[in-house]
């Protein structure tokens, strides 16, 4: 699969994406941020990293850049869009997902493994490993996510919780809970299920020699022919 | 006169000095950039003819000291750059910008040469945990080298942190930096060619940091607050954009070479550029990009952050300047290589400055300062250790060790470090070494820094073999090959005769031990004046070592991986290494008699045993700070794997468990006979203590405590200071 990475001033997580993609057997590519055009791809990562500083808030310069228009329009034709930490941040900030990214609960930048419970959503490549544990890194200081009532009652409904942290008996509660996410949400999906933005970093947990492979799990459909 | 010479931090001689090799009464933009780079922090007057005694040659060297950093061979075409630096006088007066500058300066060395970082550590020291001011420091460093470092991408992956009253009034942030690049593609800070246009690039110039390398070459007092303003502030966002762009000009080829505007900023950088390369520059100052109104001297002496001075390819000035502006920089040319060896400044037409590179750099003053043995060490060496009482419970006295300042976990501080981005990152903080995997060539590199100042304190040259020791055996334990190091040395006042004599010292013993374990230093850095109402910190030097693993999947970690498995002790378990140690300070608040006796033979012997034997040990930690219980207990906790051990005491039971012999690792095996072959060939002690098993440490007769309740004490500390 030919997979586009997004890369804005500040992003920091491309070079280990595209590096992830290509262990697994898909084919990378960069767009630059100025870019209107994407080209010939299948899907679009939007990696981590502090684009533009994070000034304003975290993601909020990010969604008035040139690509981020055709990022919607490619969205809107049912091909796959993923955000990962700053990119999840981004897809929230421009609508394409719901809820906002908070300042963690105790207001530092955390970096540590934490687990996540893959929950029966919407977003098509979770499907077989709907109710598996996975270890996986996380690394930010905005990832406590946060959405109304209404919207997280629509969530629920609609099967666009992806992640939820827990612990490693699978117990959603709250001291799996790393950040202060609502409901312990790692990572939601657009109605659709072809937008997803999560946390944690799969990318980082793609070989034994990192400690760790589940990240696969998530990212391994890059490797296929056609999704 | 008097009062201008003074300002400029220069002394009558010196200005004198200064009349007689210059010929002429110098202006005063002159007077002010005299001051800037003759100043310790940027010439290092005090310490230069002493910092001749390290070794820095080796086949492995590629760049020795005096460039922006080292360069050591990795093989496969490739090397790895590296550095240490200190930011210790701005983290003390503003924390959080202090250190995040700290990490930001430590950054451009790196790139500067044209590699890409990708790993950094840091030495940390701060005053007694109950000083009111030891909190508020420990955040603001803390946050400031996280958000400068995460907001880059590089991760932070190891690193050291102590705490003592020494440092009440001058805490340490000591920042290492390692990049990888080819080895043909290494740029150096050289101005050569001449007519070859100057670009600055980067951050547009304002009024921070002005003067900041004098206040670093002077001792604080009480009003060491309001030298906030020589404080730079640091934008890492820009940073991240810069190392873009300045690899993607060299990448291009487009350039001759660049440093960073860093101490002195503007005039450091032209400087030296020029010096290294033999030749001039003319810089028109009204070409610079200003945030504000600057005068001339401001211009001159601006520490703002994120700029380099960039020596281009002539013709190329397009393409490096089109290639910072995709980036979103400032790039101006301001000046160009000329061949007289001397630095002109141009202001609306008029030349205002001509200054001979040489009077400035090379023939800058250099002193043979007096030394004297410090009167403390008449009394510290005769100190009795059985003067102390001996514990009753020694479960009780681990856990008070594992609850102190020293031996604490400092999860608190290292996960506020983004430690995995670069997807590199096989062993992180907490274990012996950080090991960073180069994807380019399957290899990994182990990075360590250590130094244990109470050591130093108690014996400067003892404690200078031993930080090298230290690292070296760090690096062992990991299962790599060390190289070089680079070192940071941390002293107080080098006007004060002790102080001088325990730096002699100090410097003295790092180059033995560098030079016998073949690890030259490749590059370095000295802060002097980390004093306070003439109180000196403790002697501090600070090593950093690299070494190589010629395939990363061959590390060894640092804890237990299996249960069952038999523990062997390689070295020599000496009893009553108790100066300086962890026990003696955390549990009597003494810091009192020899330091342990370094054994750089052993060490050398120990580096072949582990090789050679990599296939069948599973484990690897030596014995440091706290002794052998608290390594054992180390070992332990990351798996929840314990241990069942059993020793023949001798003398007094806390005389061999809190001892803190050097040269001496744990090991994991299933095959202890091949490695008691190994041992006995190379003539090293070589004992069976124990086994792993179940999760409690237990020391028949003395200690058995749940790992729970070990993790439980390790993290009190922290929850206590810094509660959520």
């Amino acid at each position: 699969m030919k997979v586009g990475i997004v890369v804005f001033p500040g992003t920091n997580c491309d070079r280990d994406i595209f590096w992830s993609i290509k262990t697994l057997g898909g084919t990378p590519v960069y767009i630059w941020h100025e870019q209107e055009d994407a080209g010939d791809i299948d899907c679009i990562i939007l990696p981590g990293g502090f684009s533009y500083g994070d000034y304003l808030r975290v993601g909020g310069l990010a969604k008035f850049s040139k690509i981020m228009d055709r990022i919607g329009l490619f969205a809107d034709e049912g091909k796959f869009v993923i955000g990962i930490c700053n990119g999840f941040q981004i897809l929230c900030e421009s609508g394409l997902l719901p809820g906002v990214l908070m300042r963690n609960i105790n207001m530092r930048f955390i970096c540590r493994d934490i687990f996540v419970k893959v929950e029966r959503s919407g977003y098509v490549f979770t499907k077989n490993i709907e109710g598996k544990i996975l270890k996986m890194p996380i690394a930010h200081k905005e990832g406590n996510f946060w959405c109304n009532n209404e919207t997280y009652e629509g969530l629920k409904k609609n099967g666009q919780i992806v992640f939820s942290y827990c612990t490693l008996d699978s117990e959603i509660k709250d001291a799996a809970n790393p950040n202060g996410s609502l409901h312990n949400i790692a990572g939601v999906c657009n109605i659709r299920g072809n937008v997803l933005g999560m946390m944690p970093h799969p990318e980082r947990v793609c070989e034994e020699l990192l400690g760790g492979v589940d990240g696969r799990q998530v990212l391994d459909f890059v490797g296929r022919e056609n999704g | 006169m008097k009062k201008e010479i003074e300002a400029r931090g220069l002394s009558e001689e010196e200005y004198k000095y200064l009349l007689k090799i210059l010929k002429r009464e110098p202006s005063p933009l002159e007077l002010d950039i005299i001051g800037a780079m003759w100043s310790e922090h940027c010439c290092y007057k005090s310490s230069k003819h002493i910092l001749k005694k390290l070794p820095t040659e080796g086949k492995q060297v590629i760049i020795g000291p005096g460039e922006n950093a080292g360069a050591v061979n990795i093989g496969n075409g490739y090397v790895a750059i590296f550095k240490m630096e200190s930011h210790n006088h701005p983290s003390f007066i503003e924390p959080y910008q202090g250190a995040a500058t700290g990490v930001g300066g430590i950054l451009r060395d790196i790139f500067t040469m044209g590699a890409r970082p990708i790993a950094m550590l840091n030495s940390l020291r701060f005053g007694h945990p109950n000083d009111k001011k030891t909190k508020y420091l420990i955040d603001g460093v803390v946050r400031g080298i996280g958000d400068y470092g995460n907001c880059m991408g590089i991760p932070t992956v190891g690193g050291e942190t102590y705490f003592d009253e020494s440092y009440n009034k001058n805490n340490l942030v000591n920042a290492f930096c390692i990049g990888i690049t080819k080895r043909k593609n290494i740029f150096l800070g050289k101005a050569k060619t001449i007519g070859n246009p100057v670009i600055y690039v980067g951050s547009k110039t304002g009024c921070d940091g002005i003067q900041g390398a004098v206040m670093a070459s002077q001792s604080f007092d009480k009003k060491a607050e309001e030298k906030r303003p020589t404080v730079q502030v640091g934008d890492p966002f820009t940073e991240k954009l810069l190392l873009e762009a300045c690899l993607e000009t060299m990448d291009k080829k487009l350039v001759e070479g660049m440093q960073d505007m860093g101490a002195a900023g503007l005039t450091s950088s032209s400087f030296e550029m020029s010096d290294r390369g033999k030749r001039g520059m003319k810089l028109y100052l009204d070409r610079v990009p200003l945030r504000e109104k600057l005068n001339l001297k401001e211009i001159m002496l601006s520490e703002s952050q994120e700029r380099m001075l960039v020596v281009a390819k002539k013709g190329k000035e397009k393409d490096v300047m089109n290639i910072f502006k995709k980036w979103g920089l400032d790039a101006e040319v301001i000046g160009e290589v000329i061949k007289e060896r001397c630095i002109k400044i141009y202001s609306e037409g008029n030349e205002i400055c001509s200054l001979p590179t040489k009077v400035v750099v090379e023939k800058a003053p250099k002193y043979k300062r007096k030394t004297k043995k410090p009167s403390y060490l008449k009394t510290t060496g005769k100190f009795n250790y059985n003067s102390l009482p001996e514990p009753k419970d020694y479960n009780e006295i681990l856990l008070k060790l594992f609850s102190s300042p020293d031996l604490c976990s400092k999860k608190w501080i290292y996960e506020q470090y983004d430690f995995s981005v670069g997807t590199n990152t096989i062993l992180g903080p907490g274990s012996d070494c950080g090991i960073i995997r180069i994807k380019e060539t399957g290899e990994a590199i182990a990075i360590t820094v250590d130094g244990n100042m109470r050591y130093t304190y108690l014996n400067p040259f003892i404690g200078g073999i031993n930080a090298v020791c230290e690292s070296y055996r760090n690096i062992t334990c990991c299962g790599g090959k060390p190289l070089a190091l680079t070192d940071c040395l941390n002293f107080g006042n080098p006007e004060n005769k002790e102080v001088m004599w325990q730096f002699k010292k100090a410097v003295e013993g790092i180059a033995q031990a560098a030079k016998s374990l073949n690890t030259p230093a490749v590059s370095g850095n000295v802060s002097f004046y980390n004093e306070t109402n003439k109180t000196s910190i403790y002697p501090t030097p600070i090593i950093g070592m690299v070494g190589i693993l010629e395939k990363a999947e061959d590390y060894i970690p640092s804890f237990f991986t299996n249960e069952g498995e038999d523990i062997l002790i390689l070295g020599n378990l000496k009893q009553e290494e108790l100066g300086g140690s962890a026990y003696l300070k955390w549990i009597y608040n003494k810091v009192e008699g020899k330091p342990p006796q370094p054994n750089i033979n052993t060490e050398k012997k120990l580096q072949k045993i582990i090789t050679k034997c990599r296939d069948i040990i599973s484990c690897a930690h030596d014995i440091s700070d706290g002794g052998i219980a608290v390594s054992l207990a180390e070992m332990s906790i990351k798996n929840n794997i314990g241990a069942h051990i059993k020793f023949y005491f001798s003398k007094r039971k806390d005389f061999l468990l809190f001892s803190e012999p050097q040269a001496v690792i744990i090991i994991t095996t299933k095959d202890k006979e091949k490695i008691k072959i190994a041992a006995e060939k190379e003539n090293v002690n070589i004992a069976e203590i124990g086994k792993t098993q179940g999760n409690r440490l237990y020391i028949e007769n003395v200690i058995d405590i749940s790992l729970k309740e070990i993790e439980q004490a390790r993290k009190s500390f922290f929850e206590k200071l810094l509660p959520d």
